[in-house]
């Protein structure tokens, strides 16, 4: 079923789209863009008035559009191992030049078609057509696409001008995430993952350029301790340092400021938006918020961006008092998805789901990107906390928090082969959601971005037997 | 005493960690199981309790660790955590949990859980950017929490200069070790790969004083051989960890000794001293965290450059070996995310390579062994 898009998520694209057009345009101007990890704190960057790039956010787009395999074979040809986290391979492979390319027949140029892509053709009745010749469903030749096949930019930038490196050029996927500049420094932030620090250290090296690097030390209590708050302040300093070296400008307090409240005012807007799956039933599926952290990810600190949440906020109001929603099914149980989607694989995630009735009314980035602050020091207290720098009873009280506010019957769990601190203390959390919220937990295994991770059956079943838990706790209920 | 008496006594002590935690506690010592990496053991010793280091097992299987672990988790962690809930390691007194890792980092949540009121575990976080006063202030933090974590264990708390005979003991005890290295590479055929892996390893289950003085007793009497004209091949050996008697013993079947290493077990756990001179003990110790250079699990500020690839290949040249075996440790992503370039080092200075494939649960090294016989051919060609 169509979604009926609304304002808001108009809005939240575009902010997205440019974020990646206005580094492209720079680039073509001669400026310098960044590439910065998700959770580096883009207040810095923003007081510099540098164009930053995500990465991450990269990596999942390209995953989503289903180029993840392509690239992370490629990262693989290069020698970094599958056992890394695809992101990171994704990422490395396209630092090191590696594209997806349409495929072309050298002689005319066309593109080859892949005819297993397509949807399937439907008559005036909106029945299937039937090819005669294979008895199969006709593939309606609009939705068709071409193969897509690796190219590299290095080698093609190396051909003489001429029609095959124009074709070449021109065959490399049209999609955003396949069209970003390539970077003049890094920043890194490591709070997330410490296979951030390595990742961008290739980076660097691959591209001989500077990286600045910020390190947030794993934390063993809820509270930040001042000890990490001085150490981590002092590297906020001499980022700057170096952020004046990289841009040969000084640093705008006014900027940065002006950041700051932009990053604080989407914080707040996000987990308004969060906070509408708080209702029974939802106006819209968590899956949803996934598409959005692109924002919180590569926009926070913009104007734009808070805006766009705000106008969301506002078209999720209407949906409530219209009593609608726009998740395409009846909401009958709600849970916690936990961890990174497998982004190669939304509509095999989303199946069962539908089938059952299962709505994801809780995602764990709504606390884990909703940080807003007052001054520097808790502006640092809130790089402390992302979803992998944090300890075992912080990680429990953030979701049990979201599980209880926004009314979940089940949690599924995602053991996700890329990411190994998501993963890492996720058996214990599961035992405690259960003894603490009474909700079953279903684990299953999957991948961020590399769909060779991911099996489809087992899914499945994982969900049915969440599906029967919360069944059963229902009826127990209801008893 | 004979060089082989005393190399058979190292073999002992590495091949049963739990007897030589039972001989510590028989002396009414207190022991503090170590995690990887970089803990600052010199605090342990200057508690006068026996440092455990806990870098796995080759004899043990994984199970109940599976009930905190996901699969694709480095052995050697999941190891770890078996035997503290096997009962192996119960004569332990605590353990410290350092945290530079992805694996580790989590980790430490589960063995704190998983211990409860079994043991104190002591956290410790390093900071990577470790070099300037800002960095250097937040390990002298992380290490000042240490020392009085272990003081309440050891039942005293522990004094400045009790730390500063500790970096002396361990400053002479890693000048030993580098030695033997050295004497290894010179009488490889005494010294052979497996010997050589023991002697290193008991390392991690002694307390540094005694070790020391075993140590430098066989260095001496080694120093006194004629170097040995070695008719085989040579490598240096780089990874994690490798000290499967097992799969080394491949290495002496195919005539290969091990010139020097760079494996976080073995060399790069006992390159950088701390300074004896430092007025502040704790800055010396957060000094020499700071010192440490050309490892995989460390930030490099100077990343643009491939400064640990050429360390390395550079080892090689300079050791006299022909090439380099990579112990390539399954999950291991730092190890994973610096081969590209490692390999790039290597191939730049026309160093022949292989990256072997391992973890702790190996049982079976057929691959291993036909792929190492296969490199000797290699080896041999480029003498």
């Amino acid at each position: 079923m169509a979604k009926q898009v609304s304002p808001g998520v108009l809005a939240l694209r575009k902010v997205v789209e440019d974020v990646y057009r206005e580094a492209r345009e720079a680039k073509e101007r001669g400026e310098l863009v960044g590439w910065s990890s998700s959770k580096f704190p883009c207040e810095l960057a923003n007081a510099f008035g540098l164009h930053v790039v995500y990465p991450e956010n990269q990596a999942a787009g390209i995953a989503a559009n289903r180029y993840g395999e392509l690239l992370c074979q490629a990262a693989e040809d290069l020698g970094y191992d599958n056992d890394i986290c695809g992101y990171a391979r994704i990422s490395l492979a396209y630092a090191a030049g590696k594209r997806a390319a349409r495929k072309f027949d050298p002689e005319t140029g066309e593109y080859i078609i892949d005819p297993s892509t397509g949807k399937p053709m439907k008559d005036a009745d909106g029945k299937a057509v039937i090819d005669e010749a294979t008895g199969k469903p006709k593939k309606d030749p609009k939705t068709q696409t071409p193969y897509m096949v690796l190219d590299d930019l290095n080698e093609i930038m190396a051909l003489p001008d001429g029609v095959e490196k124009e074709r070449r050029l021109a065959a490399i996927s049209p999609i955003r995430q396949m069209q970003m500049p390539m970077p003049d420094f890094v920043l890194c932030c490591n709070n997330i993952c410490n296979c951030m620090t390595k990742w961008y250290e290739n980076i660097a090296r691959m591209h001989n350029i500077p990286l600045v690097m910020i390190d947030i030390p794993y934390n063993n209590t809820v509270e930040v301790d001042d000890t990490y708050v001085a150490y981590i302040r002092g590297q906020f300093d001499k980022a700057i340092k170096q952020l004046e070296e990289i841009s040969g400008r000084k640093f705008d307090e006014k900027k940065f400021e002006e950041a700051c409240a932009n990053a604080n005012r989407t914080a707040k807007a996000w987990l308004k938006v969060c906070d509408y799956l708080q209702y029974k039933p939802a106006p819209y599926s968590g899956f949803d918020l996934f598409n959005h952290m692109a924002d919180v990810v590569t926009a926070r600190g913009k104007v734009e961006a808070a805006e766009a949440f705000e106008q969301l906020a506002v078209d999720l109001e209407e949906t409530i008092k219209k009593g609608e929603t726009t998740t395409p099914f009846p909401e009958k149980y709600r849970v916690m998805f936990e961890g990174i989607p497998c982004w190669p694989k939304l509509p095999a995630l989303f199946k069962p789901l539908k089938e059952h009735g299962v709505n994801v009314t809780a995602v764990v980035y709504a606390p884990a990107f909703g940080f807003v602050y007052n001054n520097m020091d808790e502006m640092v207290r809130a790089y402390c906390k992302a979803p992998n720098s944090v300890c075992i009873e912080q990680g429990v009280d953030w979701r049990e928090g979201i599980c209880r506010d926004n009314k979940v019957d089940g949690v599924l769990v995602h053991y996700n082969r890329s990411c190994k601190p998501w993963s890492g203390y996720m058996a214990e959390m599961q035992r405690r959601f259960t003894n603490d919220l009474g909700v079953p937990c279903a684990g299953f295994d999957g991948d961020q971005a590399d769909p060779r991770n991911f099996n489809a059956a087992q899914y499945e079943t994982r969900v049915q037997g969440l599906v029967e838990a919360m069944e059963a706790n229902q009826k127990a209920k209801e008893a | 005493m004979s060089i082989n008496v005393m190399l058979d006594e190292f073999k002992e002590i590495a091949a049963n960690p739990k007897k030589q935690l039972e001989h510590y506690k028989g002396q009414g010592k207190k022991a503090i199981g170590v995690l990887p990496y970089y803990a600052p053991e010199e605090l342990v010793y200057a508690a006068g309790m026996v440092p455990f280091g806990m870098w796995g097992s080759n004899k043990k299987t994984i199970s109940r660790a599976k009930e905190y672990c996901a699969t694709f988790y480095c052995t050697i962690a999941q190891l770890a955590l078996e035997m503290l809930l096997d009962g192996t390691m119960d004569g332990l007194d605590g353990i410290i949990t350092p945290t530079i890792c992805d694996t580790l980092r989590p980790m430490s949540q589960n063995f704190r859980v998983s211990m409860g009121e079994k043991m104190p575990v002591i956290f410790l976080a390093h900071p990577q950017n470790r070099f300037d006063e800002n960095g250097l202030a937040f390990t002298v933090a992380q290490y000042t929490n240490v020392r009085k974590k272990l003081g309440k264990i050891a039942g005293a708390e522990i004094t400045d200069e009790a730390i500063k005979n500790a970096i002396k003991v361990y400053n002479r005890s890693r000048a030993a070790r580098r030695e033997f290295v050295k004497l290894a590479n010179d009488h490889c055929d005494v010294v052979t790969p497996t010997k050589r892996s023991a002697v290193l390893k008991a390392a991690w289950f002694m307390s540094k004083d005694e070790y020391t003085e075993k140590l430098e007793a066989l260095n001496a009497e080694l120093a006194k051989l004629p170097v040995c004209d070695w008719q085989g091949t040579k490598v240096v050996t780089s990874g994690i960890i490798c000290d499967n008697p097992k799969l080394l013993a491949a290495f002496e079947e195919n005539n290969i000794a091990i010139a020097a290493d760079d494996v976080a077990h073995e060399s790069r756990a006992f390159r950088t001293d701390a300074s004896e001179t430092e007025a502040d003990p704790m800055m010396a110790l957060a000094k020499q965290f700071a010192d440490l250079d050309y490892d995989v699990l460390l930030y490099d500020p100077q990343s643009a450059k491939n400064r640990r690839g050429e360390f390395v290949a550079n080892m090689v040249r300079e050791s006299g070996a022909q090439g380099l075996v990579l112990f390539m440790q399954q999950f291991c992503d730092p190890e994973e995310m610096e081969y590209p370039y490692l390999k790039k080092a290597l191939d730049d200075m026309g160093i022949p390579h292989i990256k072997l494939g391992i973890d702790q649960q190996m049982r079976d090294f057929g691959q291993a062994y036909t792929a190492i016989q296969a490199f000797a051919d290699v080896l041999e060609m480029n003498k």
